[in-house]
């Protein structure tokens, strides 16, 4: 998908894009669809009684008067527009990722197994159970599980990654995508959703919008950017008949313009952009959330699970030291380790031949011929027979088992030697020959780099975070300190998670969580956000509430990220809004009244130059504001980890302080200009 | 301001900082069932009054049944002291042969007594009976003040307590407040304002000679009392009609600054209840500071503005205060407090919900009595008044959670309760009723021509007296610009149901937001989580409720104070 990576990319709004969304604007303005923003509706309503007021006013006032009244009343539809660009704007960002993995969903035809025969089917018409045949180079039809062969998977059209994965029936890498190509081998997939409810189709409504619903945050929001309108309605309706009494009647254009000014059509107009926005970042991550709601509650989460192997370890043990024991040449043992382990593929005994590559000068030839003693489940060990010599590895258990059968006492010093590596969190490989008991190869998990800091930034943000490892609690508590994670569950079973999970929000906290296999589905539904692998199954990736399509299970802490920095923005343009209200009310108010009591001129602290023009540029600058700050709504507020005191008082300042200066120089400016321009 | 004005100041102060932790750790315990050294006082008239009304005192309810409890007292109060004022010509203790006042009249005292608001549209001394002020108007100065702490201690305990259905005992909470806070504090106050020089007696009128030959009338009653819960419950219906202007109810300086220690007491100590009953004592703090930069925000400025004199008289007049000038703008004022410690008394009596005065606000600078008026659109919230004050500013508070919160990353929260769709509706209602009362009564009165006829000025200050009643009823304040003659059937009705409003409309809301909150589990602090007892969370308090709710007022403050401000100053 890398045309979507590259629209993805940055905050740049094309040409076409901004084309696209400003006819969009236009079409927002129908009521019906406007109601479901309560502020920007009531700017609407409110502006159309402006006009009818500014018409009807045309024949008696003043041209003065007229060309102020219509100006104010363009620029009060203006503000409408502008927040229906904002939506548009995003909307459209999502809507050109929903093509681009649309193209993807190219109508295939299956070869579905109907009554013992091999029939054509088009894709749109599977259904659930279905069961179709996919060769190499054909595209799998539609989502579904393996349950049969196994075979390469170039999952590239929905992950961006390249290299292939590999996909077996049974176990924990069954599902498969629809839309995604089979490199080689055959399968037979058992088909899990019908069309239009697949993955990809989901995804495409999600990055476009098209199912959006508000979150309970935005409802709540919402809910008090409507009282806080009600409100002025109260203050603007009652206002006229006290100006009347104050012998100062004013016209409705300059009501509904002070009107407009106060209500908080800031974040009326952006909120449900920074809504698309923040669902679009974690697309842009590769990560689908299945709702906003999930977002919003990745802000929360105060605990996360993190499975060791993968999240916070590599996943694979490396050989880190090798001990001799019983007095044993160190030399000999690094050779005897070497031997053991040079026609060994695994991991480790790559990591084995590394390291002593790195540290002895030893040639990597096989000394004659050697015949290679593969691990057996009966022995527990590997090994090599060459040149005469019997040597093995394994467990400290097999290997003495092996070497006192063999007529060797065991070494005093192996104890406490093996005792120690496995107190580090490591695992002892002992290693032997037929006449002497050489040492210890010390293998140990390696934690991933910078994930120590990473913790620490977590804990800063007040989150804590629980390692999930099947090791013993010993192994478990080394591998634990050295990652610098909060506490750790050692041999852990899905019940053991689940309940850890049950004990974690009985204490009120929100946890988050990732999961690739069918065993953790209930954990994965149970915590309030399960990150399901892609590469998982079927039931995983049901069963959670965002699927990582990079499977890479240390995105969760940036999910989190993106979660707070979305309610982060969202407060910080609320209070933005609210302190706005201080400059407009003193550029509006004396503005006024002035003509009645000309001693008003002195709360017109900003100095306006007169009347229309100083009320003129508070609803220009309450327009103005709105598409100044889209790129922020797009982008979100910068967010650093940090403590909660930290980070508010930051935005305080910011958006708070100069939410409360800013207008006052921005409305100034824009006088001047509208002066200049000729208002009076 | 002089040196005795910042003393005086001070000496409220230092008062306060003594009393106000005791006081308050003492309520706390009062409110959680704890048992005290008077025990043997009173559990006995506890307990009688349990089995004469049928109540179990260990049962609690839920917020529902703790807010229809509620009501039903109120109206049953509201009906009760309606009826004793229409009979109060045939009942005794009328030595003073008081006839009944009017039906709208009795409506409004009813509800304004009723509602703590004690708005006045009579004459004390000439109106009504001593069996009226004594059973009728001074019961109520005790049970409407419990009736505001009980729903503030209803508050912190759906704070306190985690998912739980029940918020405590309304008929409990009421009688262990009168009985254990309000009449042994009041009592011992009484003591204290009868050696300060306060009448305390059950006499018909004297009729005296006057040295300049007139006969005057001089009626007697058990002011003290009075006096005490007027001031301690921020009740503020005066005995006689100048209210504690009157020299038998505040005689001295010295009575002058205990009124007002005594009337912020229980508002300014609720704050440090809340912290102790949280288990967050600086929780408490966090409150009290915003509640106290508020008071001392408004105090000080109306003390500066009134010592510092009247624009209007001339420069030949001397308003300077010196050894033989008591100086300021006296117009409306004792001499015997003083420009400075009239607008202490009055400002913080406007903080507080206390419709009481010592002096005529009607005659204050401009900008002075304009802060009277701001402090009491605040929403009585410096330090309100008693248990409304506390409930008020906890729904700000939980308001500034849900603006500023979100700005931490964490969906908001306060002492742990979420705060979601179902508070943000109730507090939406919340900041509207006030606002809606104030200026749609205020706006339609001006329109009437024969409701205007009932003002004294016109313009300006004619616009500030109609805003300052309504806005004074709405926030169950009571304290009267003067200049209006209320006792009209029109303003007696819209002025009783504003004050009905201001009441009952934000009890009921305020109760529900407390069931809400109260059912939800409390989420453990973090690092993450938003502090509320910190500096930053007091300014960010303060803030909100000067941006919110002050603002909202702001074009019609400048259409009334602020406009006669600039225009006297040319």
């Amino acid at each position: 998908m890398s045309t979507v990576s590259a629209t993805r990319s940055g905050l740049h709004l094309e040409p076409a894009l901004v084309r696209r969304a400003s006819v969009e604007a236009l079409h927002k303005l129908n009521p019906r669809t406007l109601v479901r923003n309560p502020v920007m509706f009531i700017v609407e309503v409110v502006t159309v009684l402006a006009a009818f007021f500014w018409l009807k006013g045309l024949s008696t006032h003043s041209s003065a008067t007229n060309v102020f009244a219509g100006v104010t009343v363009a620029w009060l539809a203006v503000t409408v527009l502008f927040a229906n660009f904002a939506e548009a704007v995003a909307e459209g960002r999502g809507r050109a990722q929903a093509d681009a993995l649309r193209r993807t969903r190219a109508d295939t035809l299956a070869r579905v197994r109907r009554d013992g025969a091999v029939v054509d089917t088009p894709s749109a018409d599977l259904r659930v159970g279905d069961v179709c045949e996919v060769g190499p180079g054909e595209i799998i039809p539609g989502d579904g599980e393996i349950i049969e062969g196994i075979a390469t998977v170039d999952e590239s059209a929905i992950t961006g990654e390249s290299a292939p994965v590999i996909r077996e029936s049974g176990g924990d890498r069954s599902a498969v995508t629809g839309g995604t190509r089979v490199l080689s081998d055959f399968i037979v997939v058992r088909i899990t959703s019908n069309p239009g409810e697949t993955f990809l189709d989901r995804m495409i409504s999600l990055v476009e919008g098209a199912s959006r619903q508000k979150t309970p945050n935005e409802i709540a929001l919402d809910i008090l950017l409507a009282g806080l309108s009600l409100v002025f309605v109260i203050v603007i309706v009652t206002l006229q008949p006290l100006a009347a009494y104050s012998h100062a009647t004013q016209s409705i254009v300059v009501l509904v313009a002070l009107f407009v000014c106060l209500i908080p059509t800031t974040i009326g107009a952006l909120l449900s952009a920074i809504g698309i926005a923040g669902m679009d970042r974690l697309v842009q991550r590769n990560v689908l959330a299945t709702s906003g709601r999930a977002v919003e509650a990745a802000g929360d989460c105060s605990t996360l699970l993190l499975d060791k192997t993968g999240t916070i370890t590599f996943g694979n043990r490396r050989a880190v030291d090798i001990v001799p024991v019983g007095g044993a040449d160190v030399t000999a043992l690094a050779e005897a380790a070497l031997w053991s382990s040079l026609s060994d593929e695994t991991p480790e005994g790559r990591s084995i031949v590394e390291l002593v590559h790195a540290t002895y000068s030893l040639s990597d030839e096989l000394p004659g011929d050697a015949t290679l003693i593969p691990f057996s489940a009966h022995t527990r060990m590997s090994g090599v027979d060459v040149a005469g010599r019997q040597i093995r590895k394994g467990a400290g258990s097999a290997v003495t088992a092996w070497t006192e059968s063999c007529g060797i006492s065991t070494p005093t010093d192996l104890a406490s030697v093996v005792e120690s590596i496995s107190a580090d969190g490591g695992t002892p490989l002992v290693v032997a020959d037929a006449t002497r008991l050489l040492g210890v190869v010390h293998l140990k998990d390696v934690v991933k780099p910078g994930m120590a800091e990473r913790f620490a930034q977590l804990r800063a943000m007040g989150i804590r975070t629980v390692m999930i490892t099947g090791d013993n609690p010993l192994t478990a508590r080394a591998i634990a300190g050295e990652a610098g994670v909060d506490d750790f569950l050692a041999e852990a079973t899905p019940e053991d998670k689940m309940n850890l999970i049950r004990r974690e929000q009985a204490g009120g906290h929100l946890v988050a969580m990732t999961g690739d296999g069918t065993n953790d589905a209930p954990a994965l539904a149970q915590a309030d956000v399960g990150v399901a692998m892609n590469s998982g199954t079927q039931a995983a990736k049901e069963a959670g509430n965002m699927v990582d399509l990079d499977s890479d299970p240390t995105k969760l802490i940036d999910i989190v990220e993106i979660g707070k920095q979305l309610l982060i923005t969202r407060g910080s343009l609320t209070t933005f809004s609210i302190t706005n209200d201080i400059a407009k009310f003193f550029a509006i108010v004396p503005a006024m009244f002035v003509t009645q009591f000309p001693a008003l001129r002195a709360l017109n602290v900003m100095r306006l130059s007169s009347p229309h023009s100083a009320i003129l540029s508070a609803v220009i600058f309450n327009a103005l504001i709105i598409v100044a700050l889209i790129p922020l709504a797009l982008r979100g507020v910068h967010f650093r980890a940090a403590g909660a005191s930290s980070i508010l008082r930051r935005n305080l300042l910011i958006y708070g302080l100069g939410g409360a200066i800013m207008p006052f120089v921005g409305i100034k400016l824009i006088d001047i200009v509208v002066t200049a321009l000729g208002v009076r | 301001m002089t040196v005795n004005d910042v003393a005086q100041f001070l000496v409220v102060v230092a008062a306060l900082a003594v009393t106000v932790p005791l006081m308050g750790a003492y309520m706390a315990r009062v409110y959680s069932g704890a048992t005290s050294r008077l025990e043997r006082v009173f559990r006995p008239v506890e307990n009688l009054l349990y089995r004469v009304s049928g109540v179990d005192p260990e049962s609690e309810q839920t917020w529902r049944g703790y807010v229809t409890s509620l009501l039903a007292f109120s109206a049953v109060s509201v009906l009760v002291l309606y009826g004793i004022q229409r009979l109060q010509e045939w009942l005794p203790l009328n030595p003073g042969h008081i006839s009944a006042p009017s039906a709208p009249l009795a409506w409004n005292t009813a509800v304004s007594f009723v509602t703590n608001t004690n708005w006045q549209n009579y004459s004390g001394e000439t109106a009504m009976s001593l069996f009226t002020q004594m059973t009728g108007l001074t019961v109520q100065n005790f049970v409407s003040a419990a009736v505001g702490i009980a729903v503030a201690v209803a508050l912190i305990r759906a704070l306190s307590r985690s998912r739980t259905a029940t918020l405590g005992n309304f008929w409990v909470d009421l009688v262990r407040g009168t009985v254990r806070v309000l009449v042994p504090v009041a009592s011992l106050a009484a003591i204290v304002l009868v050696a300060g020089g306060v009448i305390q007696n059950l006499d018909a009128p004297h009729l005296v000679h006057t040295v300049v030959g007139a006969r005057q009338s001089l009626p007697g009653g058990a002011v003290a009392s009075q006096e005490a819960i007027k001031e301690l419950g921020t009740n503020g219906g005066g005995f006689f009609n100048a209210n504690s202007a009157h020299p038998f109810e505040n005689p001295s300086g010295f009575t002058n600054v205990f009124e007002i220690w005594l009337l912020l007491l229980i508002p300014f100590s609720l704050a440090w209840s809340f912290g102790v009953m949280v288990e967050r004592r600086r929780q408490g703090i966090a409150i009290l500071a915003a509640m106290a930069l508020l008071w001392a925000g408004s105090v000080l400025p109306a003390m500066a503005l009134e010592a510092h004199g009247n624009p209007l008289l001339g420069p030949g007049i001397n308003q300077r205060a010196s050894a033989t000038v008591v100086g300021g703008n006296l117009t409306g004022k004792e001499v015997r407090f003083g420009a400075g410690p009239s607008a202490l008394f009055n400002a913080s009596a406007t903080a507080t919900s206390t419709g009481a005065v010592n002096s005529m606000s009607d005659s204050y600078t401009a900008l002075g009595g304009g802060v009277l008026l701001v402090n009491m659109m605040l929403g009585e919230v410096s330090p309100g008044g008693v248990g409304s004050g506390l409930y008020g500013i906890l729904i700000l508070a939980i308001l500034s959670v849900f603006i500023a919160g979100l700005m931490v990353g964490r969906t908001p929260e306060y002492l742990g309760k979420k705060v979601q769709a179902a508070e943000m509706k109730l507090i939406g209602l919340y900041i509207l009723i006030v606002p809606a009362c104030v200026l749609a009564a205020t706006a339609i009165s001006l329109s009437l021509p024969s409701v205007r006829a009932s003002l004294l000025n016109h313009g300006a200050h004619g616009l500030t007296e109609m805003l300052y009643a309504f806005t004074s009823a709405s926030n169950n304040n009571g304290s009267a610009f003067a200049g209006l003659n209320g006792n009209t059937t029109f303003l007696n009705t819209v002025l009783g149901v504003c004050m009905l409003i201001g009441r009952f409309a934000l009890i009921v809301p305020v109760m529900a937001i407390a069931g809400s909150l109260g059912r939800k589990g409390r989420i453990p602090d973090s690092a993450g989580t938003l502090r509320t007892d910190t500096a930053l969370f007091t300014t960010l308090l303060i803030g909100v409720t000067v941006i919110v709710v002050g603002l909202t007022y702001f074009p019609v403050v400048t259409l009334g104070p602020i406009v006669e401000h600039l225009v006297t100053h040319g």
